[in-house]
This record gives structure tokens, C-alpha cells and sequence, in this order.
């Protein structure tokens, strides 16, 4: 591995996961389009503060972009509060209509400047190892993975210092409001720091990606584990994970690396959905399917006790009878059959007979008191 | 006139208007129900989500015929919104997570793919990013027809499953057991906006097409409440934006015509939202107003009964300095007073003094008098 594919590497773990910890208490929060809003109108901020400064290096430009951020999320709020506009349709609403003033300003404005668009909502991560940070003559690295270390150091501050009111806003904010916390000042304070994540994330690996790395390395992490300190690790691991695998990808196909990244996320997200340990489809249906088996043994165990000792028991109490009298397949009842003598709640005797358990007894008399 | 005369006789103007035209008409429409399913953002995913579809498709026909690359990306958005429902029914991931997964990821893959295509020696894929950011220019009349011929297939699903399509919007558990299959209506819903949603992408692009879904209906729900009149004016609306936007951006050099659109769409939200009969924020001053004009006349009518009760007599008048001195609020006194001589409740005597009227007591006996504080004063 050379020096550059390190260095690339490296600046997209540490965008990939200043993204993916404040994406946490986005997806937790439900504001997980926010995410999507915001890092399409930061353009706007970049624009105006470009108008002003006349730099596309100068630091002004990621003021503006996380001010305009942050107004958007006002914005959005100013449309739903006057009542007449729903959440998901006010964000709708505000978003395109801030990008497209970005998009003719550019192209009336700034024609000849590099600002264009399909930079700004692609990004190119291959580019980043070409711009240096060199203080005094010396360098350090690209200047994109000193940004994004800076803005992933605060995003960690922000995390540590405010865990607990976090925490507390993101889960009941009644209660924050009613202990005294204002979650309006916090609101605002993450917003500043999502805002000013996007626009780092933004420069490395455009705007749709900094969603993809915002909601779904969350979003799968919280379908791994339930305590907050789990997720947020969980969250950080896979959005690092995602970065490095979308880099090999991208070199395999020669392809967009931001591109790659993503599709790496949503390929981790789906290992999540699909196989987590207790909230994944796969666990879900094996803890389904075995309520069911769980469910005909005691079926079966209920059946043989009614019979138990009955005039017709000898009829009744056969594994060949089962399928007329619950109306399950003959496989399926062997299964149910077999599944009840494992748990030990029936015994299968000689000529297809079958007996209780006393454990037998005890589950269907439990089953039908219940 | 001239742009009436341009759109008419200029080919380009008049593909790019009558093409804003249509899509903006389809997707107004079907917004409708987007919007009052708080769906707005479907449009948005979609949209993203259409992209490796396209990318697929001409990576496997080799075409950049613009009805493969819509068939590409109504697959790809239609796998989306599957996608989007899959996450939201399987785990607990909500709603605007699940939205913002598949976004992202389907519009990566589609990055990806498309990047992957323009490393290949051939240069045949040129063009094909002209979906990300729509070139509204670029429509030749096939296109324009193309987008009529499917939009008229999307507005005329509207109108046949017009019932299906309502209870869905308002009230699916009553439209199932009314025996609808509501699973299936939704389905067919949702097929039809990804339909009219793909098919104004490479007009307006990936960012703004989520603007056409949101805007025209967003605009007409201000005006109406009733679901056939929004569903009309939100089309209406589209097309208005889709012209007007089109018209603007080829008057006036360098003004991409996507933006346009969607300002122009923006512009009527911002109209709606303000002067809207009855919900618009301007009437809703207008009441507040009136309302606190009224108050303010009850208040000096108050005062006046009082006064009234203290003297016995409605010949009696009280100089308006003498009820100023009684208001916390000297100054809303005259205009109040005003109020009150209109509505005949209190008349201005010969030498300038204000009294009550005899509907003026009698009003003011049934608004304040106690009913133990009667008589005594009489």
C-alpha cells in the first residue's frame, strides 16, 4: 500500500465516522433527513460566502456553508410552525428550493470559478491527497484529512461534554425541559455541529453521500444493541468499516470511492438487517418459527391429555392420526412429533403410539389454565 | 406576446415548455397523494434511487434511448420504495432513516456503476449524467411525447382508481374492510408516482425532482380541502411552474431550467402559504385583527355599562377623555368607540360626548350583568 492509498483511506474512515456518530441521535431523533437537506444547502453557504471572500480555500467558506445549515433546519421549522405544512413536506419544500438558488447563482455568477456542481454532489475523494496541508513549508498531509480530523475532534468534544443532555433530549426531551435543559439550545448547538460535519464530509464525498454515511451505519447500529454507548461504537465501526471496503471496491472497478462507500454502508446495513443477532429477519423468523413449533407441541401435548386414557385413545393418540384430527401434514406432524419428544413431552411407543410426559401433562394443563 | 409567439413557434421553447408542461401536470397530481400520506419525500428517494437503474439499463442494451433509460430507472425506483417499506416493516428503523438508507446507497451503487461505465474505453455512455442534473434543454419532441404518453398513463390510473386511491390517502383501515385490497392499491399508488416521477428526471434532475412532488401540492392544499379540487390545482399548479419556469430560464441566459422550475414551484407555495382564503397566514392576521378590534369594543362597551349604572340614564354622555383614563390602553379608546357607534351600540351626543344606545345596554346587560347585580342599579 503507498503512501497516497494510506492517505486516502485514512481521510475517509475519518470523514466515514465524524459522520456516523452524530447520525446516532439523527436516526434516533428521526431527523434523519435533515441530513439530507442540510448537506444539499451548505452549496448555498459555500456560494455566498465564495461572493464574498472570493477564496474557495479560505476558512470563511465553512462558516457560511454550517450557518446556511443550521437556517435550513430553522427554516424548516419556521415552515411546519406556521401549521398549514407537514414535517416530511416542509423539508421538501425548503431544501431543493436552497439548492436551486445555489445552482443559478453559480452558474450565472461564478461561471468560470471551480464550483461546480457535480463536484459538489459527487465529491471525489481520489482528489484529496493532492491538496497539502504544509504549514511552514512542511507537510503534513492532505489538507481534507486535517479539516476532517478537526471537525471529528469536535464532534467527539460536542459527544462527550453534552452526553448526558444528548441523551436525555434524544430519549424523553419532556423531561430534559422539565429538568431544565433547554433541548431548543441544544437542538440548535447539534445542528451547528451536523451542519458543519456535512460541510467537511461534503468537500471529501458530496452531498448524498455524507446521508449515507449520516443514517445508515446508525441505522444498522441500532439494530445490534439497545444501550446508547454500544451504538454509537457500533455506529463508528461500521461507518470505518464501510470506508475502507468502498476504497478496495472502487479501486477493483475503478469507480467513484464516495460512490463505493456508500454502496459498502448499505451492504453492511443489510448484513444488519438481515442477520442481527436478535432484531435481524433471519432471528426474527428462527424466533418465529420456533414460537410456532413451541406452539403445535403443546398442541399436540393438550390433544393427548384430552385422549389420555379415553376410550378412543388408542385411535386418537397416534402420530398417523394427527393430520386428520389438527390438520397438519403427515410431515409436519413427524416434525411437531419430534420437536415434542426433544423438549420431552411425549414419548413415541412402539406401533406409532404416542404417550404423555408427566412434563407433557404439566405443559398442557399450564397451557390451557393459562 | 412574444413569449407566447417563442413558445409556439420556437422548437426548442416549445418541447422544453409543453415537456415541463406534462411532467409538471403528472407529478402534481400524484404529489397530491404523496403529501397526504406524508410521503413527500418519496419523490426525493425515488429519484436518487432511479439512478443505478439507469445505469444498469444501458449498461445491458448498450442504448441511451430515453425509453430504456426511463424502463432502467422505474425499476430501480420501484425496487427503492419496495426497499423503503421492506426496512420499514422488518425492523424498527424509522420511516425517515429508512428513506434516507436507500437514498443514499441506491444513488452511491448508481455513482458506482456509472463511474465504472465512463472508466470503459467506449465513449458511447456520454450523456447519461444528464439524469443527475436534467437538461430540460435538451428534449427533442420523442422525449416530450414519451413524457405525455406516460404521464397521461399515470393521471388516468388516478382517475380510474380515484375511489381506491382516496380511502388509501385518508383512510385505508376503513377502505379494508370495505373489502378493498388496500395492500395492493398502495402498491399500484406508489408504481404510479415512481412512474411520473422517473419520467421528469432527465428533465429536472435528481435534487429538484423532489421539489415537483412537494411544491404543486403543497401549494394547493392551502386552498382547498376537498381531495378533487387539490388533486386539479395541484396539477394545475405543476404545469404553471413547469412553464414559467421553462419560459424564464430560456429568456435569460445561464438560468438552468431545473432551478427555475423549481422556483417558480417555490414561489407559489410562498404565495399559497401567505394569501390562501381562510388558511393563508395573511387572512389568519386579517381574523386576528378583527378579533382584537372586536375585544377591544367589548372592553369600552364594559366600561360605558358601568358608567351607565352608576348614572341611570342613557342621556347621560361621558367624554372619551374619561374612558381613555378607564382603558389600560388610552389610545385603542376612539377607535373602539368607533366600533361600537357603527354596530349602534353607543352614540356620539350633541356636545361630544359618548352614551350607550338602548341595544347598546341591552347587548352590554347580557354580555356583563351579573344576575344578582341587577335591578340595583336601574
Amino acid at each position: 500500500m503507498s503512501g497516497v492509498e494510506l492517505e486516502v483511506q485514512l481521510t475517509a474512515v475519518v470523514v466515514a465516522v465524524a459522520c456516523a456518530l452524530p447520525g446516532v441521535f439523527l436516526v434516533l431523533r428521526r431527523m434523519a433527513l435533515l441530513s439530507d437537506a442540510i448537506s444539499h444547502t451548505v452549496l448555498l453557504g459555500i456560494v455566498l460566502a465564495f461572493f464574498v471572500v472570493e477564496d474557495l480555500s479560505s476558512p470563511v467558506l465553512v462558516l457560511g456553508a454550517a450557518t446556511v445549515g443550521v437556517l435550513t433546519v430553522v427554516l424548516v421549522q419556521a415552515v411546519q410552525d406556521t401549521g398549514l405544512v407537514r414535517e416530511d413536506a416542509a423539508i421538501g419544500l425548503v431544501f431543493p428550493a436552497l439548492f436551486s438558488v445555489a445552482v443559478i447563482l453559480i452558474s450565472r455568477f461564478a461561471g468560470d470559478v471551480h464550483l461546480d456542481t457535480d463536484a459538489v454532489l459527487l465529491g471525489e475523494l481520489a482528489l484529496a491527497p493532492f491538496r497539502r496541508f504544509a504549514p511552514g513549508g512542511v507537510d503534513l498531509g492532505p489538507r481534507s484529512l486535517w479539516v476532517m480530523l478537526g471537525i471529528l475532534a469536535l464532534n467527539v468534544l460536542f459527544l462527550v461534554a453534552f452526553y448526558k443532555e444528548l441523551k436525555l433530549v434524544t430519549f424523553d426531551a419532556e423531561l430534559a425541559a422539565a429538568l431544565g435543559f433547554s433541548p431548543l439550545v441544544l437542538h440548535y448547538s447539534f445542528m451547528g455541529v451536523v451542519s458543519l460535519t456535512a460541510v467537511g464530509a461534503f468537500d471529501a464525498v458530496g452531498s448524498v453521500l455524507v446521508v449515507a454515511f449520516m443514517v445508515a451505519p446508525p441505522a444498522a447500529a441500532y439494530l445490534l444493541s439497545d444501550r446508547l454507548p454500544r451504538v454509537l461504537l457500533w455506529s463508528a465501526a461500521i461507518a470505518a468499516h464501510g470506508a475502507v471496503a468502498g476504497y478496495w471496491l472502487a479501486r477493483w472497478l475503478d469507480g467513484s470511492i464516495a460512490g463505493a462507500m456508500a454502496a459498502m454502508v448499505g451492504v453492511d446495513f443489510l448484513l444488519a438487517f438481515l442477520f442481527a443477532p436478535e432484531r435481524g429477519v433471519v432471528a426474527q423468523a428462527r424466533r418465529r418459527a420456533s414460537q410456532r413449533t413451541e406452539f403445535a407441541a403443546t398442541m399436540l401435548a393438550i390433544h393427548l391429555l384430552h385422549h389420555e386414557g379415553g376410550p378412543d385413545a388408542d385411535r386418537e393418540c397416534r402420530v398417523g392420526h394427527l393430520p386428520e384430527h389438527l390438520r397438519w401434514s403427515p410431515e409436519r406432524a413427524r416434525f411437531v412429533v419430534g420437536a415434542a419428544a426433544r423438549d420431552g413431552l411425549v414419548r413415541v411407543e412402539a406401533g406409532d403410539r404416542l404417550a404423555l410426559t408427566e412434563a407433557g401433562r404439566l405443559r398442557a394443563r399450564g397451557a390451557m389454565t393459562a | 406576446m412574444s413569449f407566447l409567439r417563442e413558445i409556439l413557434f420556437d422548437y426548442t421553447l416549445r418541447n422544453v415548455a409543453l415537456g415541463a408542461a406534462a411532467l409538471g401536470l403528472a407529478s402534481g397530481a400524484l404529489g397530491a397523494f404523496a403529501v397526504l400520506r406524508r410521503q413527500s419525500l418519496l419523490g426525493d428517494v425515488v429519484s436518487h434511487a432511479a439512478l443505478p437503474g439507469i445505469v444498469l439499463a444501458f449498461i445491458l442494451t448498450g442504448s441511451k434511448d430515453t425509453l430504456v433509460l426511463v424502463a432502467g430507472a422505474f425499476g430501480a425506483g420501484w425496487l427503492g420504495t419496495t426497499a423503503v417499506s421492506t426496512i420499514r416493516g422488518r425492523s424498527r428503523i424509522p420511516m425517515d432513516g429508512a428513506l434516507g438508507i436507500v437514498l443514499s446507497v441506491f444513488f452511491g451503487i448508481g455513482l458506482l456503476l456509472l463511474t465504472w461505465v465512463q472508466g470503459r474505453p467506449d465513449a458511447a455512455q456520454a450523456g447519461l449524467d444528464r439524469f443527475l442534473f436534467g437538461q430540460a434543454a435538451a428534449l427533442v419532441s420523442r422525449d416530450v411525447g414519451i413524457i405525455a404518453v406516460l404521464g397521461a398513463v399515470s393521471l388516468a390510473a388516478v382517475g380510474v382508481f380515484w375511489k381506491e386511491f382516496k380511502l388509501l390517502s385518508f383512510d385505508p383501515e376503513f377502505g379494508a374492510t370495505l373489502g378493498f385490497p388496500m395492500g395492493r392499491v398502495e402498491t399500484l399508488l406508489t408504481t404510479v408516482l415512481v412512474l411520473a416521477i422517473v419520467v421528469g428526471l432527465q428533465a429536472v434532475g435528481v435534487v429538484l425532482m423532489a421539489s415537483l412532488v412537494v411544491a404543486p401540492a403543497a401549494a394547493a392544499r392551502q386552498w382547498t380541502d376537498g381531495l378533487g379540487p387539490m388533486v386539479l390545482l395541484s396539477a394545475l399548479f405543476g404545469a404553471l411552474a413547469g412553464v414559467a419556469g421553462a419560459v424564464t430560464s430560456a429568456s435569460m441566459p445561464g438560468l438552468p431550467t431545473g432551478p427555475a422550475i423549481v422556483l417558480a414551484a417555490t414561489g407559489l407555495v410562498a404565495l399559497s402559504i401567505l394569501f390562501a382564503p381562510c388558511r393563508g397566514l395573511a387572512w389568519e392576521r386579517a381574523r386576528r385583527i378583527r378579533r382584537h378590534g372586536r375585544l377591544r369594543a367589548e372592553a369600552v362597551l364594559a366600561d360605558l355599562f358601568a358608567l351607565y349604572r352608576q348614572h341611570g340614564s342613557l342621556a347621560h354622555g361621558h367624554p372619551a377623555a374619561v374612558l381613555e383614563a378607564l382603558r389600560g390602553d388610552p389610545r385603542a379608546v376612539l377607535p373602539a368607540l368607533a366600533e361600537l357607534e357603527e354596530r349602534g351600540d353607543a352614540r356620539r351626543l350633541p356636545d361630544g360626548t359618548w352614551a350607550l344606545t338602548g341595544a347598546g345596554r341591552d347587548r352590554a346587560e347580557s354580555l356583563f350583568a351579573e344576575p344578582s347585580g341587577r335591578g340595583g342599579a336601574r
